[in-house]
């Protein structure tokens, strides 16, 4: 087991989340648009569904991570502030928007059931005017995501193609791209 | 001895002249909602606007009447966008068909305060037999009739074109009265 790169479990966790997000995102993005309609109303709950899916994924993966170290760092000390701090601002987001949007769809009365058979328990009461700010902050706080997702990306990138570390290798699943370091 | 059978005499005149009758909607404190299952989830909602002609005697069953006139435009799902579509085309047209309509048939006793009321229900044109199990309850003057009958929405033409496929919205729409109405004494 090669130290330098993340276990097997967080690099499933971690591509799994990144999948999900962008196709929830996307997703949740084109649906709000629609006319009502039938289409309308299964993209809504697909949407809920694999937001609900990230939610126990983040919170699997942020059990993982305080139960494993992860592979040290080689970089600057203000390098590994950025990534410590944008990944702790990644891990809230990842829990604080499915659950804004699940309290959002409870205070506008439309319950969460799970792929369609697992009803979610309504945390606060149908409340419209709550409802729609809670919309709102589960909008904004999707907006930061992205940026920040988009900020995490061009990070990866930087250090694999400007600063040539192989950081990227550390989060790839199999063989690391420079062979294993030493 | 002449002085009893007087007044007895003139109670039973009474009670032939006067009986109570529970025959006035009270609108504010009645309610009539619809539950229904949309992509497995239970939702709900209710109408706003709704006359009744009742006439309930629990002793006089046979001659037992309700006509409810529900406004279909009144509908409230919980969402602006929604209460548009249901009153569409597609759904109620209630344009051209404002009201669903229930005209009871007959009320028997099951038991206790329990009845079951049949009728005929026409919504969007279309009139198909109801039954439904209602709960009476009255203190003095004031009675509430409760209970609730499913529906199939398709068999009435509710939500046709892309909504007719019933694994978005379901089939079954359940529909829940609470009315709340009040007794004066009717001549007979």
């Amino acid at each position: 087991m090669n130290t330098q790169r993340y276990t097997r479990t967080a690099i499933v966790l971690h591509w799994l989340m990144a999948l999900l997000f962008f196709a929830v995102l996307p997703l949740g993005l084109y649906m709000a648009d629609l006319k009502l309609s039938p289409t309308k109303l299964q993209l809504y709950s697909y949407h809920k569904w694999m937001g609900i899916t990230i939610l126990l994924l983040a919170v699997l993966r942020i059990l993982w991570r305080i139960t494993h170290r992860p592979p040290a760092l080689t970089m600057p000390r203000w390098q590994q502030i950025a990534s410590a701090t944008v990944h702790a601002a990644l891990y809230v987001l990842f829990l604080a928007i499915p659950v804004s949007g699940w309290l959002m769809s409870s205070a506008k009365g439309f319950q969460t059931v799970l792929f369609g058979v697992l009803p979610l328990p309504d945390l606060i009461n149908k409340n419209k005017e709550l409802g729609h700010t809670l919309g709102s902050v589960h909008e904004i706080l999707s907006y930061t995501l992205s940026l920040l997702v988009v900020l995490h990306i061009a990070a990866a990138l930087k250090h694999q193609f400007i600063d040539k570390d192989d950081l990227l290798s550390r989060m790839l699943p199999g063989k690391s791209l420079k062979g294993n370091l030493p | 001895m002449n002085r009893i059978l007087k007044t007895v005499l003139l109670l039973l005149c009474t009670a032939q002249v006067e009986a109570l009758e529970f025959n006035q909607l009270q609108p504010a404190q009645s309610a009539l909602s619809f539950g229904y299952r949309q992509m497995g989830v239970a939702m709900d909602g209710k109408f706003n606007k709704f006359t009744a002609q009742i006439s309930f005697d629990p002793a006089k069953l046979a001659s037992a009447q309700a006509r409810i006139d529900v406004s279909l435009a009144s509908i409230d799902t919980g969402s602006a966008d929604a209460d548009e579509e249901v009153a569409g085309r597609l759904w109620f047209n209630a344009k051209t068909y404002p009201l669903a309509s229930f005209v009871s048939t007959g009320v028997k006793q099951l038991a206790g305060n329990r009845y079951q009321a049949t009728g005929k229900l026409t919504i969007k044109g279309k009139t198909l037999d109801i039954v439904a199990p209602v709960t009476f309850q009255s203190d003095g003057l004031k009675g509430s009739f409760d209970g609730s009958f499913n529906i199939k929405r398709l068999s009435y033409g509710i939500g046709t074109g892309e909504w007719a496929d019933l694994s978005t919205v379901a089939d079954d729409i359940q529909i829940v009265f609470h009315l709340v109405v009040n007794a004066a004494p009717v001549k007979k």
